[in-house]
Parts: structure tokens; C-alpha cells; sequence
């Protein structure tokens, strides 16, 4: 699939955004005043700065406030749902801790449920695609919560949940690409199904000299070599590195550990856009079988 | 909306016959002048002069196969949105944009509505739906639902325009859900088959296969003389009489 830059910096940035606003909602002393207004602050650019980038991806962008008509079946009205329900009782959750001093939990509690259910929902907008097998598996929700956990864990100041959650995240990334290297052949679908013919099926021509919407969107196809060395950066960016300079156990004074965790989340952040974007470019579209693509991936 | 139809009444589809297209794509452009002068945005091209990409509900693909047994064939493929009846595009819209009809199963968009996400062309395995890069909306095959019902057309045109313009007879356009219509029969005797069966969208229109071919040529008969090759065999390697004195001329001057 193609790796758009706008939907890898929404999942990346409103991921994180959203498991900040998780851990603020869950914790009994919450930051109030002054202090809780940058958490908050951060937050909510974190989650909104995501749901602009992904709202300019649209094509008819004057049609976008429609997409709240079909949440009984569709992910991505879902999501639009989970994401602004989230935001609004987040809000009022800080208003009154910034403003009012007031800590009301029940309704944090609630936030931070809604704020889990966009990261869900925007995992499943992927996981629910057949036609892309790599993606329509368990690990793609797990994947995108574990992300959005460990990188809200840190901005939250959790520097010790947020190297177990890193290394979780991590774990899950291998189990993803574990399970989706064998996805394409799982689902069974090959050249042979796609067109029905016998044996022995090979693109004689493309039915177009130029390119169209359709190779461009979802027949992007990337060098082997390439995916794997970029997986190992990624992980290690995204998981390995960030979960030492946090969870090391230096005896460093207050600066430097905020310093290390600063590093630890830009590092972070960069790894996870790595993964994002081989998550994108390494998915196959079982339309590329037309196109002659993708037939090391199609069972035997 | 975008909740599937329990059942529909009808499930109007094609049947194409992968035996006599000719790959003509004939089809293709009937499609497209029709979808781009009538109902909804225009099909547009992009740079059709230089890198020529641009928006088609329906596409030939060719396909070279290799029978285990026998001679290799071409196999010219068209393809358009199947109407299928477990259509994930429909489910996974959020605006309610893409629907399929109660009444005759086709499955369309409504153009006011769809915000162009491209999502429901994620989610076909066919490749029948194409964001118009012009117009920024999801375009696909409506199964010319402006001609099929359309009564200001002679009675003969009221099929969709793909259908109309094959000079190969190869696209058969009628009710799948009828077992006693043409197109059912046809399926019947046939053998039509479903593109990704395992993609389980249930597709309605249906493909038949290639019948066998002619093995006249086959390696297996080469070597072996035909009772006619004695007649057939060239009279003279060299020409002679005339031709040859004219050939000669020509040589020398
Ligand atoms: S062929 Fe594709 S676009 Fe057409 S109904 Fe089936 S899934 Fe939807
Ligand atoms: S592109 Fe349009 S029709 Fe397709 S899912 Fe998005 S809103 Fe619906
Ligand atoms: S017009 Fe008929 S013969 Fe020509 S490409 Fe289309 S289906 Fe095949």
C-alpha cells in the first residue's frame, strides 16, 4: 500500500497523543494548574495535529462531518466518533483540573476508556481489510495500543511503565511481521483465484501504458532488502534503544533523567513512524495479483 | 446505509465470456464516453498526452497461461466492479456514500455524500473503484444503471453500454438471481465461475473460462504428416518458366 505521509504522521502523533490522555485520565493525582494545562496541551496537539493531517488526506474534504452517519458499520465512522467523544470529555475532565482544581475521576475514567477506543478503532479501520492479508490480523489492534501506551506512558512521566511498554510494543511489532510475512498465503488468494485460469498465470499485459489510482494506492512495492533493514531500525528505534535510557538503571540527577527521557521519546516517536511506514509500504493488496505483483507472496 | 440488503429481489451482473473477448477494449471506451457524458462527475483523464493515467470503471487485462498440457494461450481479462453481494466497499464506507440496492442488488455511491477516503477502494479485492483524481469522489461501475431502466432509449440500448458496443458478443448483461434467465443458463452450461472465492464477497457477475483450445499445432502433432501435405508442399523452390525469367531480369538490371 502506498505509505502516505499524512496517514503514518495521524497514526504516529494521535497515537501517542491518545495514550497521554489515557494515562492523565487514569491517575489518582492528576497534574492540576499551570501544570496540568501543558500535559493537557501537549495532548491535544499531539491527538489533533494527527486528525488534521489525516483530514487533509481527503479528497472531498466537504463531505468529512457525514462520516458520523454509519458508525453501525463502518470503523472509520467509529473512529471519527471515539476520537471527538474523547477529546470533549477529556476536556471538560481538564477544564476542571487546570481551572477548577478539581479532580472528578469518574469522568477521567471514561476519557481514557474513549481514548483507548479511537486507538482501537483507527487499528481496526485496517484490520477489518481481507484484501490486504498482512494487515487483517490480531497483532495490527495490538500493535497500534501497545505504540499508543508506550509512548502516553512516557509523556506522562512514566518512565518505568514505559520500559515495559516499549518492549511490549516491540515484541508485538515481531509478532506482526512474523504473522504477516505468512498472511498473503493464508488467505490463499493467488493469480490462479483472481483470474480463475489454469496453471502457469503470468501477466502477458497491463491494461494501460500509464499508471492509474489503483497501482498507485495499492500496488507500492518495496525492495526486500530494503524492508529488512529498515525493520531493524525501526525496532530498535522504536522499542530497544528508548526502553534502556529509560529503564538503565543510572543514579543521574533530575535534569539529565528528564534529559534521557526526552531523548528516549524523540527516539521513540522516529522508530515508530519507521514501523508505521513499512507497515504501509510493506502491506500487499491482493489487487497487485492482476497487476502481476506480489506472486512470491501468494501460496503455492 | 451502508448496512447490506438481507437479500435483494434481483441481482442484475454480467457474465463475460473469457473464451471470446478478443481484447478490443471496445468495452473500455464505451464505458467511459457513456460514464463521463450522463450520470455523475466526469471520468477525467490526467495528462492523457504524456503519462496518460486516468479514471476507467472498467479495464482489460491480458494474461499469458501455460496449460500443463498443450500450447500457451492469451487470455484477454476485463474487469469491472462485480456487484457482489457480501460487498465490503459498502460496509467499511463512514458517510453512507456507497449503498447496494434492495431492489436490483447494483452497488452505487452517491456522489454528495462520499468525502473521498478511498477507503471502500482498500477494501474491494477487484480494484473496481477509483478515486476521479479531478473530482476528488469515488467513481465505479453503476452496471449503467441511467440506461437499463432508462425508457427514452430504444428498447435494444437498455443494457449497459459495455454490454451494447462488444463486437465479440463476450459480455452477457442480465438477472443472476433468476435460474431460468439467459444469462443464469448460460452460467449453467458454461461453468461460470467466481473471481476470489475466498475473499468471500460473494461476486454476482461471473466469468467463463476458456474453453479448450484446438490442439492442432500442439508439439506433441508436430512431425506427424497430414494426409493434405503432399498438395500443400511448395511445386518449385525455384521459380521457373516465366517467374523465373522474370526473376532472373529483375536480378540483373
Ligand atoms: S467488485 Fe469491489 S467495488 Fe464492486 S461490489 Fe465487489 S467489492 Fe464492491
Ligand atoms: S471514498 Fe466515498 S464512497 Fe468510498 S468509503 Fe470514502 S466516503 Fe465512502
Ligand atoms: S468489447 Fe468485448 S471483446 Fe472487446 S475487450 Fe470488451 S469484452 Fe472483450
Amino acid at each position: 500500500m502506498h505509505p502516505a505521509p499524512s496517514v503514518i504522521i495521524f497514526s504516529t502523533l494521535s497515537g501517542a497523543g491518545f495514550g497521554l490522555l489515557f494515562f492523565l485520565g487514569l491517575d489518582p493525582d492528576p497534574p492540576r494548574g499551570w501544570v496540568g494545562f501543558t500535559f493537557f496541551a501537549i495532548a491535544y496537539a499531539l491527538a489533533c495535529g494527527g486528525l488534521f493531517s489525516a483530514f487533509f488526506h481527503l479528497k472531498n474534504k466537504k463531505n468529512a462531518w457525514k462520516s458520523y452517519s454509519q458508525w453501525r458499520t463502518s470503523w472509520l465512522s467509529r473512529e471519527a466518533w471515539a476520537a471527538v467523544l474523547a477529546l470533549v470529555v477529556m476536556g471538560v475532565f481538564a477544564a476542571g483540573l487546570v481551572f477548577r482544581d478539581t479532580h472528578f475521576a469518574p469522568l477521567g475514567w471514561v476519557g481514557a476508556l474513549l481514548s483507548l477506543a479511537t486507538v482501537f478503532t483507527t487499528s481496526m479501520i485496517y484490520a477489518q481489510l481481507r484484501a490486504v492479508p498482512r494487515w487483517n490480523q490480531a497483532a495490527t489492534p495490538a500493535m497500534f495500543l501497545a505504540y499508543a501506551l508506550a509512548g502516553g506512558a512516557l509523556l506522562s512521566g512514566r518512565e518505568t511503565w514505559s520500559g515495559w511498554l516499549f518492549l511490549l510494543a516491540g515484541a508485538i511489532t515481531l509478532w506482526h511481521w512474523w504473522k504477516g510475512d505468512r498472511r498473503f498465503a493464508e488467505v490463499g488468494t493467488t493469480i490462479r483465484s483472481a483470474t480463475r485460469l489454469n496453471s502457469g498465470v503470468t501477466l502477458f499485459e497491463a491494461p494501460h501504458t500509464g499508471d492509474n489510482y489503483l497501482t498507485r494506492e495499492m500496488v507500492f512495492r518495496i525492495a526486500r532488502k530494503h524492508a529488512v533493514k529498515l525493520r531493524v531500525i525501526g525496532l530498535l528505534a522504536a522499542s530497544l534503544v528508548p526502553a534502556i535510557l529509560v529503564l538503565a538503571p543510572f543514579d543521574l540527577g533530575f535534569a539529565a533523567k528528564h534529559a534521557l527521557a526526552g531523548l528516549a521519546l524523540l527516539i521513540h516517536l522516529g522508530g515508530v513512524f519507521v514501523t508505521r511506514w513499512l507497515f504501509f509500504a510493506e502491506a500487499e493488496h491482493v489487487v497487485g495479483l492482476y497487476y502481476g505483483a506480489h506472486l512470491d507472496r501468494q501460496a503455492a | 446505509m451502508t448496512a447490506l440488503p438481507a437479500s435483494t429481489n434481483k441481482k442484475l451482473g454480467l457474465v463475460i465470456d473469457l473464451d471470446t473477448c478478443v481484447g478490443c477494449h471496445a468495452c473500455v471506451t464505451a464505458c467511459k464516453g457513456w460514464n463521463t457524458q450522463n450520470y455523475g462527475a466526469p471520468l477525467s483523464d490526467q495528462d492523457p498526452y504524456g503519462d496518460a493515467s486516468g479514471t476507467f470503471l472498467n479495464r482489460i487485462h491480458s494474461y499469458q497461461v501455460e496449460p500443463d498440457q498443450g500450447l500457451a494461450q492469451t487470455i484477454h481479462f476485463p474487469k469491472s466492479c462485480l456487484h457482489c453481494d457480501d460487498a465490503p466497499c459498502v460496509t467499511v464506507c463512514p458517510t453512507g456514500a456507497s449503498y447496494k440496492r434492495e431492489e436490483d442488488g447494483i452497488v452505487l455511491v452517491n456522489e454528495d455524500a462520499c468525502m473521498g477516503c478511498g477507503l471502500c477502494a482498500w477494501a474491494c479485492p477487484y480494484g473496481a473503484r477509483e478515486v476521479d483524481e479531478a473530482a476528488g469522489i469515488m467513481k465505479k461501475c453503476t452496471l449503467c444503471v441511467d440506461r437499463i431502466y432508462n425508457e427514452n432509449l430504444p428498447e435494444e440500448d437498455r443494457v449497459p453500454a459495455c454490454v451494447r458496443t462488444c463486437p465479440a458478443g463476450a459480455r452477457h448483461f442480465g438477472d443472476l438471481a433468476d435460474p431460468d434467465s439467459d444469462v443464469s443458463r448460460l452460467v449453467q452450461a458454461r461453468g461460470g465461475v467466481d473471481l476470489m472465492p475466498e475473499q468471500e464477497t460473494k461476486p454476482v457477475n461471473k466469468y467463463l473460462p476458456p474453453r479448450e483450445k484446438d490442439t492442432l499445432q500442439a508439439p506433441e502433432m508436430s512431425g506427424e504428416e497430414d494426409v493434405l501435405a503432399p498438395f500443400l508442399a511448395p511445386v518449385a523452390e525455384e521459380p521457373k518458366g516465366f517467374l523465373g525469367w522474370l526473376d532472373r531480369t529483375l536480378e540483373k538490371l
